[in-house]
């Protein structure tokens, strides 16, 4: 009497496959493989360009592409004699970058919920204040960042405090823009079903247009992520924190000339701490998200 | 099968008839009167003047070509579009109040199930927001899954069902909550032949059980005859009624019924009103 069930899609079936212990071992495989064709590619570029003597569309040599292994070693190395290596250094200064990137990513996060909430559902919010929140984004944050310190600096709040507001700025718009076009996206027969049943405005956001916005919400929180990182690294700057890795590129930035590699070592710590940040969001997402087919966007 | 509510199914539409002749308004499920729908948009007339009363526990299908503001009608009932004249009562309140009061139970074309949700806690959405607590919610739920032979599913999500298996859920989740009113808008419209004739043996004997008021809105004559005590035939631009047909078919009704020369009379009937010709039996 049953319909049979029907299969699982098959993307969703090969996506969950893609974290079975096997495949996970394969995925590290494929990481491995790009990080070396990353590493040829440069060193490649080097040598060609080394060799035919091209100057564009720059003159390549050790001082504007120091040689990957020189990079990588470098991290290895003290930053000055008989100091701990640079990659401590650069791990507590990661330690502190990343406080200030949680901080403002999370702040940024429910802001920017909170801000796209209150605009779905106020269609004069929305008109009113939806340009303005468009230009606060238009703003460099180097021009922000140093009215936020101003402002927040020396109140007798933790030190890496207006950094965190200053990384919030750039995570909450993402997240504010796709909330409102998240909690617009639930199925409008489905909102009938809801006031059918005599649902209270509440009981539907929470209910339909929240989970439904999910995917929404999950795909801004992954550029937040990122966006974040870089918020606190520039926040950093005018604070003068030098505790963290804003402080540490700006150094090696300086003494540029006499040590190339360790500006390009930094670059590498901050990018892993990106990619980390990416990772545990897209993470957040399987773990919340993993009832929900991708087709539900 | 499950039983819900040991009364016998009733054997035939004439004695529920019978029973509501007597108190007539007080005790009609729906009362419509004078409903007219303009569509401000192009002024289109969607519906005029459309006087109707159904029963308790009748079982009413509208039927129509596309444009005849059958759909509008049904959206009027369960107040979801605001009529321009005209009023409706639903058990003698207005539709907002019955709405308010969560007396109708809606099931559309499209399942619409909350992908997010399981099978289960699918059908528990309306008692959620009932208040029903945790407990009863969960025996409710199991009767209604094996009401509609779903037992075994609970745990699925709708994606993992086929499309039948979906609309069931939609009926389970429209059903759950015992509204007085089932409001069905072209419900197995998406479904292929063979498991729609199921399915509409499953909506007949869980409308038997459960003897709650039904409206069907269906394009398929073969259907509104099968499944109705009533037909409202309806005629397009502007909606009117075009007649109204007692289906005299006993209960319960079976595969057989298919085969019954009266089915035949009764489609045959249905078809011409739809034609727009005078038939001999409009009420």
């Amino acid at each position: 009497m049953h319909e049979e069930v029907v299969e699982e899609p098959v993307l969703r079936a090969r996506e969950r496959r893609a974290w079975e212990p096997g495949n996970l071992l394969k995925r590290l495989g494929l990481t491995l493989l790009v990080l070396a064709a990353i590493w040829a590619f440069w060193e490649g570029y080097r040598a060609v360009w080394k060799a035919t003597g091209w100057t564009r569309p720059f003159v390549v040599d050790d001082l504007t592409m120091p040689p990957m292994a020189d990079i990588v070693s470098r991290l290895w190395e003290p930053l000055a004699e008989g100091q701990p290596p640079l990659i401590r250094d650069l791990l507590d200064k990661s330690a502190f970058t990343m406080r200030e990137a949680l901080a403002g990513f999370l702040l940024g996060a429910v802001i920017g919920f909170v801000i796209g909430v209150a605009m779905h559902h106020s269609r004069l919010l929305r008109r009113g204040f939806l340009p303005y929140v468009v230009a606060s984004q238009t703003v460099p944050i180097l021009a922000i960042a140093p009215m936020v310190v101003i402002w927040l600096g020396g109140k007798g709040l933790p030190v890496w405090m207006p950094v965190a507001v200053i990384a919030a700025y750039l995570t909450f718009f993402p997240v504010t823009i796709n909330t409102i076009r998240g909690l617009d996206s639930a199925e409008p027969r489905a909102l009938e079903l809801m006031r059918s049943y005599a649902a209270s405005s509440w009981e539907v956001l929470w209910k339909v247009k929240f989970p439904a916005s999910l995917p929404y919400i999950f795909a801004a929180l992954k550029i937040s992520a990122t966006a974040s990182v870089v918020g606190a690294i520039i926040g950093e700057l005018p604070s003068s924190i030098q505790d963290g890795l804003g402080g540490a590129i700006l150094n090696f930035n300086q003494y540029y000339s006499l040590d190339p590699s360790a500006l390009w070592a930094t670059n590498i710590v901050a990018a892993t701490l990106g990619i980390a940040f990416f990772g545990a969001v897209v993470l957040a997402e399987r773990l919340v998200v993993r009832s929900a087919p991708e087709h539900v966007a | 099968m499950s039983g819900v509510g040991s009364t016998e199914p009733p054997k035939s539409v004439g004695a529920g008839f019978a029973d509501a002749g007597a108190g007539k308004s007080a005790a009609a499920a729906v009362t419509m009167t004078g409903l007219t729908k303009t569509f401000a948009k192009g002024g289109t007339t969607a519906l005029q003047e459309i006087d109707l009363e159904l029963q308790p526990g009748e079982f009413v299908s509208l039927i129509g070509p596309s444009g005849c503001g059958k759909s509008t009608l049904l959206r009027i009932i369960g107040d979801l579009v605001e009529p321009t004249r005209g009023t409706v009562l639903v058990g003698g309140k207005s539709a907002h109040q019955a709405r308010l009061d969560r007396d109708y139970g809606m099931v559309f074309q499209e399942a619409v199930l909350y992908d997010w949700r399981t099978v289960a806690k699918n059908i528990a959405l309306p008692l959620e927001l009932a208040g029903w607590d945790r407990s009863r919610r969960t025996d409710r739920v199991k009767e209604m899954v094996e009401l509609v032979e779903l037992a075994g599913f609970e745990g699925h999500h709708p994606w993992q069902l086929s499309g039948g298996m979906q609309m069931r859920v939609a009926i389970a989740r429209a059903l759950s909550f015992d509204p007085k009113l089932l409001l069905m808008d072209e419900p197995f419209g998406a479904l292929d032949e063979m498991t729609r004739e199921r399915l509409n043996l499953e909506l007949l004997r869980i409308w038997e059980a459960s003897r709650s008021t039904v409206v069907f809105v269906t394009h398929s004559i073969t259907e509104a005859v099968f499944l109705s005590t009533r037909v409202v035939v309806m005629s397009p631009r502007p909606g009117r009624v075009a007649g109204v047909v007692e289906i005299d078919l006993p209960h319960p009704r079976t595969a057989d019924t298919r085969e019954e020369p009266r089915y035949f009379e009764l489609a045959t009937q249905l078809r011409e009103l739809l034609r727009g010709r005078t038939a001999e039996a409009v009420h």
